[in-house]
């Protein structure tokens, strides 16, 4: 019993960054129909810099946080102007490919500045171990779903009652329509990739502090999609239900089958759900059929 | 003077050729594929014969692509499949190499037809997610079937032979490869001149349009599925027979992305494209090393930065052909002829 409330745990937190990670996803995917396939790489990007700012540069937790978040935000906004902006209208192929050129630009980058080796992180979160019923669990991990629970609390609470929040809303749902009303598309597409850089560059830090600072972070992109296909791609309670789902799966199937089936048990759940509910959890039903 | 191409048969309209300056250039693309291995050293025949591979798995993903419409980012996995097929065959059945890559295309485009099943539900986005899951399904089996793939271990194959000589070395295997590159181009030219190609390409125009004129969906794109699959598997099997070391990491999700971003950069729906494409993608981190090299001495640093610097300029070449020459570098080719057809009054 110890044992499965371990793993629940253990799961939780796997699916609570996973959330984080596929919330970004899902928001950039809501605003502006653009699947990112360089969402791991924003996370990576996260997790670097918060290691320089805390590691390299000695600065106090909260202060590097902040620091972290306008990196973030300027990259978000960067990456919009630049690269995504003169993509609108074009077909899904080229849209998908140039996030694909993103992530490797990003990615080399990354490893410019801080080399491939991974780096040794000094936790800023504390990670003495607690015991909940009888299982014991490292009080980051614990951490890292309460952070996860205020984010989503607060981005629901944002996309219901704040101006651009709403905003936000409108232009998912009719571009045309929100132009009509006034409302800038360009900078709501913006907003959106500075939100999605910085809740991945948070799951970044929450991630460095668990199991440190490597390349290995942006394989978290791909697992997002099981994840986003799981809860529907265009919604947000779906992102942290299916995060939530994913990683308990995931540790599940890691601890009681094995064999290595933890990897890809996912992806099996992906093609299922595509076959038989492509939509997802609680997507919106309208999906290109044939 | 000319101000264009004009046929006034049909049958001037079918050929594959149209032109005289059009059958001089295949001529002498002919003739330098054959001069080629006489002049050059190991490093370049072998980059030659990389390309040669190249092209091979590109023309194969071109033909779902490009010219059924249907995004796949499983192409690491069907070759995975190829390459794992004709090795084991070889390894363990000694069946002798010329007959074993028949059977592993053959095996190939049955798995991909498989995998293809999902697109008679799925398009656009959410079919590229689910090859990227088929990807993630067949690299899965390789690595962990330990008992016939020898899962994360090398598959060694033995080395092809024929009439007791070696033909893995790189000039004799120069030979395989590009006499495969030019009948894969060959029948994917020739497969667009046929109901079955016209019917793809009718899926991929608008493929409600394509069922109500007769064309059997749910065949069609299975078999765009098989027919590309059959390709990319020969371009696996090749890898197989010439390196005689079959490993997992040559098939990543890496790999599904290099050869999608080939058919964009050359051009979609084009064998030419894939040929372009093909030869750009794998010679630009070539290039690159060779330009790190001639300036090490001048900037020491640079060694160490090369690797990095080759995966940034990957990423680099894929945003900015999408942005300022999305058809690539196919277009860029028939640019660079429209103006020396009309030069000088070009404009």
């Amino acid at each position: 019993m110890e044992l499965f409330i371990q793993y629940t745990l253990s799961g939780l937190t796997n699916g609570a960054i996973l959330a984080l990670a596929a919330l970004g996803f899902v928001l950039i995917y809501k605003a502006s129909d653009v699947i990112n396939f360089a969402q791991g790489e924003f996370l990576l990007v996260g997790a670097y810099i918060i290691y320089a700012m805390i590691a390299q540069f000695g600065l106090w937790w909260p202060i590097g946080m902040v620091f972290t978040v306008a990196i973030a935000i300027g990259v978000g906004v960067t990456v919009e102007r630049f690269v995504l902006r003169p993509m609108i209208g074009e077909p899904i192929i080229s849209v998908i490919m140039v996030t694909i050129g993103l992530s490797s630009v990003l990615q080399a980058i990354v490893k410019m500045i801080w080399g491939s080796q991974p780096k040794e992180f000094p936790p800023f979160i504390p990670s003495d171990p607690v015991k909940i019923l009888g299982a014991t669990i490292g009080a980051d991990r614990l951490w890292a779903i309460g952070i996860a629970i205020v984010l989503l609390g607060a981005f629901s609470l944002f996309f219901r009652k704040s101006r651009e929040g709403i905003a936000m809303r409108a232009v998912a749902d009719d571009q045309q329509a929100a132009l009509s009303m006034g409302i800038s598309v360009k900078r709501i597409f913006a907003w959106a990739w500075s939100i999605a850089a910085v809740t991945a560059a948070i799951a970044g830090a929450l991630v460095a502090n668990i199991v440190g600072v490597s390349g290995t972070i942006s394989s978290f992109g791909l697992h997002v999609f099981p994840v986003v296909i799981l809860g529907g791609l265009d919604s947000i309670p779906g992102a942290i239900i299916g995060g939530i789902i994913i990683g308990l799966l995931e540790t599940y199937t890691g601890a009681y089958i094995g064999q290595g089936l933890n990897q890809v048990v996912s992806f099996i759940v992906l093609i299922i759900i595509l076959m038989v509910r492509p939509y997802g959890l609680f997507g919106q039903q309208i999906i290109e059929r044939v | 003077m000319e101000s264009g191409i004009f046929h006034t048969t049909y049958q001037a309209d079918m050929t594959l050729r149209r032109t005289h300056a059009q059958k001089i250039r295949v001529v002498l693309l002919l003739l330098f594929v054959i001069v080629f291995p006489f002049f050059a050293d190991r490093y370049l025949l072998n980059l030659a014969n990389q390309v040669g591979i190249a092209i091979v798995g590109a023309i194969g993903l071109n033909i779902l692509v490009g010219y059924t419409g249907q995004i796949s980012l499983g192409q690491g996995g069907f070759m995975a499949v190829g390459a794992y097929t004709t090795g084991l065959l070889t390894k363990i059945f000694g069946i002798p190499w010329y007959l074993s890559i028949p059977i592993s295309c053959f095996f190939t485009a049955l798995v991909g037809a498989i995998f293809g099943i999902p697109s008679l539900r799925l398009k656009g986005l959410y079919l590229a997610i689910a090859t990227i899951a088929s990807q993630e399904i067949i690299l899965w089996v390789v690595t962990h079937w330990n008992v016939v793939t020898g899962g994360v271990d090398a598959l060694v194959v033995p080395n092809p032979t024929l009439f007791g000589e070696r033909m893995n070395t790189d000039f004799n295997f120069y030979w395989i490869i590009w006499a495969c590159v030019g009948v894969t181009a060959l029948l994917t030219v020739n497969l667009f001149r046929t109901h079955w190609g016209r019917a793809f390409i009718a899926i991929r125009d608008q493929d409600i349009a394509a069922s109500v004129m007769g064309i059997n969906l749910f065949r069609y794109k299975l078999l765009a599925f098989a027919v590309s699959s059959f390709f990319v598997g020969l371009a696996g099997a090749l890898i197989a027979h010439y390196r005689t070391i079959v490993t997992w990491e040559r098939f990543t999700i890496d790999v599904s992305v290099l050869y999608l971003a080939m058919i964009i950069i050359g051009g979609l729906g084009s064998v030419s494209g894939s040929f372009f494409g093909a030869t750009f993608m794998t010679l630009l981190p070539a290039v690159l090393t060779n330009l790190g090299r001639a300036v090490k001495d001048y900037i020491p640093v640079i060694d160490s930065f090369i690797p990095y610097i080759q995966q940034a300029s990957f990423g680099l070449v894929i945003i900015l052909f999408l942005i300022f020459e999305p058809e690539g570098l196919r277009k860029i080719w028939n640019n660079i002829k429209d103006y020396f057809r009309l030069w000088p009054f070009s404009y």
